[in-house]
């Protein structure tokens, strides 16, 4: 009988057990990357999350022509009745910038949908500027007023510290963020319009590419013979799957917009380009999905008599369903973080309006991200955070629906 | 048993098959009586699954397969591109090696063949077909209660039993089984094994098998298959007791290697 070394026994335990250490210790690593990003991203956020609001109240003179626009005259007569010691016009400009601009309109629309109101005296939350919420609050994280860096200027901010400290202000919930397109001014900005984008796009992505991945997985893996043609299209099929998302942008700009001439920076084109960049890894999820249905199940079928595209509905689609799916959605959250080939076609483009049809200029979450990224105002960045982590929410959930899915139809044979 | 008085459900000439430019079945004359039991012998790479699977045209789905000679059914040949293969399998059925019911319900398992082939009128006639088949098939009342479950939850044996139900469902007239019991523990074999039997008066069976104890206990016929010629073909009983030739010999008493 041979005796096993005890060295060498003792220094293969070791080595399992380095291996195994080495093993957590790179997991812990990649959970670390992952918790910092997901962590900075949520934290950079918080400041988007919440704004601030003015009340005011606004007296409606009984005189007053609804059809005209009155917003701006009462808004501006409402601030100056908090402070009746201005007089001049440079500080009446000054304080009125405290607010924002899309008070204006919003009053009108309220004045407009509600003529009751004319020539009594309503309360009115207005919503402050960037810089006067930007200044708010590092007002509340400091006692020395003077080391705050801010545009706005030393009348400003003792005007804003005295409406802060009378309770005149309050803070809300960030619903503007979650209610408005894009707009130039941080407290003005949504991200609506970018969602709405995202999901024409990706909409118009999963209607072209999904049947089309399908069906060409299925004539691939089922019907077609195997020969230099099939195999020129397999390789090339791996091969598009490689391709750097910014060319597919490319052929889509000659392509779509230049030949067919199809609207720039719409959802259309875009979803168009998206289904060319999921197209091949549909296609080779699925087609990995049909290879592992066993071929007994489909000889179990032809010999009961079923013709071969019967096998292939009946049984290889079927069963290679969840495959199919969990591949298409981890493609889907693919094209929904691309960015790169959609700044080809002008969705790039600064888009206030949210998009009613896929023939309208739109953004999509990334392009959002990017171009908030790229503003120099301040607060863009809570907002370019927070429109990240949505991202990535909207992310997760794809995946988890895909997770979900196949374990709910995997089938054992 | 007089051979004048039975009827040759299937009748092979010289037949002759190839993969590529290998052959692997060597001029096969046989003749396949009606309602017996035919068991096919030999040992693994002899051909008599590729001579099987030729039957229902199961090896067309081989890319480099051809092959040449007649086999008639009931006079009619079954060779040749011109035969609708899918009107070809609804006349003869078959049962694998191993258990490969559909993931789908047990009911729908049976009721696929029927559905496909438009046999049933309503959904009652539906459900009088899948009764009658599992009922023919021994396993009604084991699975009378779950016919909802999936066919992939039963036992082995009662799987292949089911794969037995499914085939028969659309009332062929040949059943061709390859090892069928092959995947299957004793018990479960003795069960198939005596369902094989009940199912002789309906139908001709075609059985490959590599258990020589299950020729004897179930065929009436046994084929011997060497290198891809049929060495022997006989009455069971003779072919075992008294093999004409020494390979023949050789195969049945355990000599052979």
């Amino acid at each position: 009988m041979y005796k096993i070394n005890p060295r060498q026994l003792r220094m293969r335990y070791f080595k399992e057990k380095c291996l195994r250490v080495l093993c957590v210790l790179s997991l812990l690593i990649s959970l670390c990357f992952l918790i910092t990003l997901i962590g900075s991203i949520a934290y950079k956020s918080i400041p988007a999350l919440t704004t601030s609001y003015l009340t005011i109240d606004v007296s409606i003179p009984a005189t007053l022509d609804a059809s005209k626009d009155n917003g701006r005259n009462l808004l501006r007569n409402a601030i100056f009745q908090l402070f009746p010691d201005t007089k001049t016009r440079k500080k009446k400009k000054a304080l009125y910038a405290l607010l924002s601009f899309s008070n204006e309109t919003q009053l009108n629309t309220i004045i407009r949908n509600n003529t009751e109101f004319i020539g009594r005296t309503i309360q009115f939350k207005a919503l402050l500027s960037d810089n006067s919420t930007h200044f708010l609050r590092k007002l509340d994280n400091t006692n020395d007023v003077k080391k705050i860096t801010t545009k706005l200027s030393t009348y400003q901010q003792s005007a804003l510290s005295s409406l802060y400290e009378e309770g005149y202000i309050s803070w809300h919930f960030n619903t503007v963020f979650f209610t408005n397109g894009d707009s130039r001014e941080p407290e003005n900005a949504g991200i609506i319009g970018a969602i709405i984008g995202s999901i024409y796009v990706l909409g118009i992505t999963l209607l072209i590419s999904l049947p089309v991945g399908v069906a060409a997985a299925l004539y691939l893996e089922e019907f077609a013979a195997r020969n230099r043609f099939t195999e020129i299209i397999e390789i090339n099929i791996n091969n598009l799957a490689a391709v750097p998302s910014i060319v597919f942008g490319l052929l889509g700009l000659n392509l779509f917009i230049n030949h067919f001439s199809l609207a720039r920076s719409s959802s259309i084109v875009g979803g168009l380009i998206l289904s060319l960049l999921t197209l091949p890894v549909i296609i080779i999820a699925s087609r990995s999905a049909i290879k592992a249905i066993p071929v007994s199940i489909k000889h179990g079928a032809l010999a009961l008599g079923a013709s071969p595209v019967q096998v292939a509905l009946h049984h290889t689609f079927v069963l290679s369903l969840p495959g199919i799916l969990t591949g298409s959605i981890i493609g889907m959250a693919r094209a929904l973080g691309e960015s790169a080939p959609l700044l080809m076609i002008g969705m790039v483009a600064f888009i206030a309006d949210i998009p009613r049809t896929i023939t309208d200029s739109a953004t999509v979450l990334p392009v959002q991200i990017f171009i908030w990224s790229d503003s120099p105002e301040r607060s863009f960045e809570a907002l370019s955070s927070l429109a990240s982590l949505i991202l990535v929410i909207f992310l997760i959930a794809m995946n988890a629906v895909a997770i979900y899915l196949r374990k709910k139809y995997e089938k054992k044979w | 048993m007089n051979e004048k008085e039975k009827k040759i459900k299937i009748h092979v000439h010289n037949f002759n098959a190839y993969y590529d430019d290998k052959q692997v079945l060597f001029n096969v004359n046989l003749d396949i009586f009606e309602n017996e039991i035919t068991a096919l012998i030999g040992a693994s790479g002899c051909g008599k699954s590729t001579f099987l699977r030729q039957i229902n045209r199961m090896n067309d789905v081989i890319e480099n397969y051809s092959c040449d000679g007649s086999i008639m059914l009931d006079s009619e040949t079954i060779i040749g591109k011109s035969i609708d293969v899918v009107q070809l399998r609804a006349r003869i059925g078959m049962v694998f090696q191993k258990p490969n019911p559909f993931p789908k319900s047990i009911y729908d398992n049976v009721a696929y063949g029927p559905r496909i082939h438009g046999l049933h009128k309503n959904k009652t006639d539906l459900d009088r077909i899948v009764e009658q088949s599992l009922t023919r098939a021994g396993l009604f009342n084991e699975v009378k209660d779950r016919l909802a479950e999936s066919g992939t939850s039963l036992s082995g044996g009662q799987q292949q039993r089911l794969c037995i139900a499914r085939a028969i469902a659309i009332n062929p007239e040949v059943i061709l089984m390859d090892e069928p019991c092959s995947a299957l523990d004793p018990i479960a074999t003795a069960h198939v094994e005596q369902l094989i039997d009940e199912l002789r008066k309906k139908y001709t069976i075609i059985i490959v098998t590599h258990s020589m104890h299950q020729a004897v206990r179930i065929s009436q016929r046994t084929a011997f298959f060497h290198l891809g010629e049929v060495i022997e073909v006989n009455d069971t009983k003779a072919l075992f007791e008294k093999p004409k030739h020494e390979q023949t010999l050789h195969y049945v008493t355990g000599r052979y290697g």
